[in-house]
């Protein structure tokens, strides 16, 4: 048993939504009680979807346990195939129907039904959604998909984008348009918007682009083992990873690399002198593997800042993560233990998080800007604008996105000489996102102060060894809220290190000395 | 008292045939009760024993997620838990344990049973008994389920209240009881009236705080506030208190009807009850002419979700001129929503329960003016060109009393006249609607 507040991914059957959510012409017959049907709300609220999930749930209650809830599900099945003629049906069964023991997928199979039925084995207690989504389309690909001739120009299927994904919908016509200007056309795009016959006509691919790894990369392997379909294992995020991920198309495809650039913003951006301020600001990373991996790499390399911390909340991408964090001199942060996590972000104190919608949260409590590079998102991370994180327009918004939360260079300079004018002070936040000042710190920053109210499961405070004086005090008041935190951590680890007790002006000056660079 | 309602002259609905169809139910579990109730109990927590399901449940429902940490969490259930249940309670004592240990403020737990943990039959009714000994006195220990295979949405708070019913102390004390838990601001509201009548003393069920004395006994009548709390209402009738029926006090009339019952019950002269809710009543008869504006003639179609649809048709059709065809309740308590029923003219179709696909057919052959349903049918029906209204608002936000009759119409009122406002139509080229995420050439499943 597990205290859960809040939770990054859903269970599995959630993750099978997804894929079939993205897909047309395919139906999910979900062995689960009425209050199951809530996840239908995550996909026409969160995503603004036009049309119900493809989803019939049998929605059995107290009374038929013990009675006849296999016969329940058997009504649901045939009357959704019925209503909806789909072209296959993918059946499982939710947490509690997994412990009735139904086996739905063996009882659609002895129904005779005139479509392929599919059954998902998903655990319930043991996995999670992206695992769910991966599984869901691997057994979709793995049941429709078969040998069959390539197509005569060099083709590529796109797999892994599902509803409810973070930017997939923009993310699908990046990539399209990376490979056509190499000659290379789009086969199938799947699980989003392939119907299982368009499924049935994967193997006419020559190769397949694992877009993200979360959700399709047990097909990819199948496909790679059993269609001789090679796949690409860059994600082109960023811009160094799009170059990269050209050099790996040419290489599967024998197509000469090409990649147009006249679009591509984000070097002379990240280049001006406006940005000069970016150099070195810390921040911690965390989201799903994929993301928080491509993130790092901008960071670092296309933006300037210094990572200080990363980690991701799916354990199948631990291994990656914790490679990168080694590399970059770091340790990675693996869990999906929200309340962990803020603890890392407390004691690191980054200057930014780039992080999923909890982190946002976590940085508007701690007065941390943050954006959002992964899910789990809220219905304001599906903007109406084309905005994809991969390839040539990915980059430009994400230098955007990651510049927008921050005070902007030469305000950082006023709010240093002015600190207290009435108007122009640093509690008022930057100065473009009205309404949205971070949070004020009267007490000098969130850590290690107790915080004002009892927060009772993530309470954990520093010990308080260090001591500020007075004076010390006012004087890290005067500096501007989005260092603070960086000054105050770094004049206590100067402090400590040197054995001193009390943190004295001096201290903290002679900490800012030895930290500049 | 006060002028006696007009009952329809074709009869009411009290005796209508009530429509059953038994089918895929759209509606959300008891547990989406906590979102509110843990912010009405300030001392609580609510601690569901279930699957990761659950916690999404409550994360999604949610819809903005809460800043601070909220006063309710999961203990998500894994394989070793279901492998043996002596092992189920220790795993539970030591999530006790820790969320206590960690949280000295809470004062009442609530040990909240799902799905799951219904399924495997894990005793919290066992745990919580073994618990409240266990933290006696700083920490009381109740269990209620909020499963979806025994509860629909808004029972959950009704488990809840009934649960806490038991071990009030017994008091011979004449009271009102005020049931239901409400904003704070409309719950001020209904006490400023009573007491302006003279009537007292009046207590609330849930109390703000686990330590207010509240007592229940044979001398307690009272009134409920929502007309989904019938185990509630059953229990409190077996500590001997007495229930005040009424409608229920949404709009002018139900909310006059609704303190008249209790004025009666209390003995409150005529002129003092007219001098009291005159200036209020008068507010809200305004306030609802002006949103009921673009509700006159308008035809309304409820799903069922929150079991206040036969209340809100009652009001939606005698206050601000709509003709109800459907008014789907997921559970109809007739003891308790009858008074309203008396008042509702016969002509809609009355159902419980649902068939989701089956209703979905007829609300699209009624072509309503305004659907009431779910978040999960709210856009789809939209893009189909129905105006709908969200049913999870009307618990979220301040409907009830004479102050808030004109918000509650206006909840109504604007799908209709923002479907007005808006000139987009139509949506594409072609005239079909085509926005969404079906937009652009990489649609999904459209």
């Amino acid at each position: 048993m597990k205290l859960t507040v809040w939770t990054y991914e859903g269970p599995p059957h959630v993750g099978a939504m997804r894929v079939a959510t993205g897909m047309r012409d395919l139906h999910y017959v979900l062995h689960a009680p009425q209050g199951d049907t809530y996840a239908d709300l995550l996909f026409t609220m969160i995503e603004r979807r036009d049309h119900r999930p493809p989803v019939t749930y049998t929605t059995f209650q107290a009374r038929d346990l013990g009675a006849d809830t296999a016969n329940l599900f058997k009504t649901a099945a045939q009357e959704a195939y019925d209503r909806f003629k789909p072209q296959a049906i993918i059946v499982g069964a939710s947490c509690t129907a997994e412990l009735i023991q139904d086996d739905p997928g063996g009882m659609a199979e002895t129904m005779g039904l005139p479509v392929p039925t599919i059954p998902l084995e998903l655990p319930s207690y043991q996995r999670k959604e992206n695992f769910g989504a991966d599984e869901t389309f691997f057994q979709i690909v793995k049941t429709l998909a078969k040998p069959m001739e390539r197509t005569k120009q060099i083709s590529a299927n796109l797999i892994g984008p599902t509803a409810l994904g973070f930017r997939h919908r923009d993310d699908i016509q990046e990539v399209t348009t990376l490979l056509s200007d190499m000659g290379i056309s789009v086969n199938v795009v799947a699980p989003m918007t392939s119907s299982p016959q368009d499924i049935a006509q994967m193997g006419a691919a020559h190769f397949n682009v694992l877009m993200y790894p979360e959700t399709a990369e047990s097909a990819a392997r199948w496909m790679e083992r059993e269609l001789d379909q090679p796949y690409t294992k860059t994600v082109p995020i960023g811009v160094g990873a799009t170059r990269d991920f050209i050099a790996e198309v040419a290489a599967i495809s024998g197509n000469e690399a090409y990649l147009d650039t006249s679009r591509l913003r984000l070097p002379w951006y990240s280049k001006s002198v406006d940005s000069t301020y970016l150099t070195g600001k810390r921040v911690f990373l965390f989201g799903d593997g994929t993301h928080v991996l491509a993130a790092a790499r901008i960071a670092q390399d296309e933006m300037g800042f210094e990572v200080v911390g990363l980690g991701c909340y799916n354990r199948e991408m631990a291994r990656p993560v914790r490679a990168k964090a080694k590399e970059m001199g770091l340790t990675a942060t693996i869990t999906d233990d929200y309340l962990e996590v803020e603890r890392v972000i407390e004691q690191l104190q980054p200057e930014m998080i780039l992080g999923t919608q909890m982190e946002r949260h976590i940085g508007k409590r701690l007065g941390i800007p943050c954006a959002v590079i992964s899910a789990p998102v809220h219905v304001q991370d599906f903007p109406a604008r084309y905005s994809p994180q991969m390839g040539i327009e990915g980059a430009n918004v994400i230098f955007d996105t990651w510049v927008h939360p921050l005070v902007m260079g030469l305000e950082e300079h006023l709010l240093h000489m002015f600190r207290e004018d009435f108007e122009f002070h640093d509690a008022a936040g930057p100065s473009h996102h009205g309404g949205h000042a971070p949070k004020p710190e009267d007490t000098g920053g969130p850590a290690p102060q107790p915080a004002a109210s009892p927060r009772g499961l993530s309470g954990e405070m520093k010990d308080g060894s260090v001591i500020w004086l007075a004076d010390a005090e006012n004087e890290l008041k005067k500096i501007p809220f989005f260092v603070r935190g960086k000054a105050r951590r770094n004049t206590e680890t100067f402090a400590a290190e040197r054995g001193v007790a009390e943190i004295s002006v001096d201290t903290l000056y002679e900490a800012k000395a030895h930290y500049a660079r | 008292m006060t002028e006696l309602p007009r009952l329809p002259a074709t009869g009411g609905c009290r005796n209508t045939p009530i429509l059953k169809q038994r089918g895929q139910r759209e509606v959300f579990c008891g547990l989406t009760g906590i979102i509110w109730l843990h912010r009405k109990m300030q001392d609580a927590f609510f601690l569901v024993v279930g699957s990761r399901t659950c916690a999404h449940l409550l994360q999604s429902a949610a819809g903005v997620m809460i800043f601070a940490e909220p006063r309710f969490g999961t203990a998500i259930l894994e394989e070793t838990d279901l492998a043996g249940l002596a092992d189920a309670q220790d795993e539970l004592d030591k999530v006790v344990d820790e969320l206590l240990a960690r949280r000295p403020d809470i004062k009442q737990l609530f040990l909240v049973g799902s799905c799951p943990s219904e399924v495997i039959k894990l005793d919290l009714a066992k745990a919580a008994e073994r618990m409240t000994q266990r933290h006696a006195p700083s920490v009381r220990v109740l269990n209620f389920s909020g499963s979806g295979i025994e509860t629909t949405f808004t029972q959950g708070e009704d488990a809840c209240l009934a649960s806490m019913v038991p071990v009030l102390p017994k008091t011979d004390d004449r009271q009102l009881l005020l049931v239901g838990a409400l904003p704070d601001v409309v719950e001020e509201q209904a006490i400023g009236l009573l007491e302006a009548m003279g009537i007292g003393p009046i207590k609330v069920l849930p109390a703000p705080r686990a330590g207010e004395d509240l007592g229940i006994g044979e001398n307690t009548v009272y009134a409920l506030t929502q007309p989904f709390l019938g185990d509630t209402h059953d229990a409190l009738t077996r500590r001997g208190a007495r229930h005040l029926p009424a409608p229920f006090p949404f709009g002018e009339e139900g909310t006059t009807q609704w303190l008249a019952a209790i004025a009666t019950e209390f003995g409150v002269a005529p002129d003092l009850f007219e001098q009291v809710t005159a200036a209020p009543r008068a507010r809200a008869r305004k306030a609802i002419a002006q949103a009921a504006e673009a509700l006159n003639g308008k035809t309304i179609f409820f799903f069922p979700d929150s079991q206040l649809e036969i209340p809100l048709a009652r009001f939606l059709t005698r206050e601000c001129g709509m003709d109800a065809i459907e008014v789907g309740a997921p559970f109809i308590h007739k003891g308790l929503v009858g008074p309203d029923l008396d008042l509702l003219t016969e002509g809609p179709t009355i159902s419980e329960g649902q068939d989701v696909d089956l209703q979905l057919d007829r609300a699209k052959a009624a072509k309503p003016d305004l659907t009431v349903c779910g978040l999960g049918l709210a856009n789809p029906l939209e893009a189909e060109g129905l105006a709908t209204k969200w049913a999870i608002e009307l618990v979220f936000t301040p409907v009830h009393f004479y102050e808030q009759a004109g918000d509650l119409a206006g909840l109504f009122s604007r799908p209709i006249r923002r479907a007005d406002l808006l000139k987009l139509n139509p949506v594409s080229s072609d005239g079909k609607y085509d926005g969404g995420v079906g937009a652009g050439p990489h649609a999904g499943q459209q």
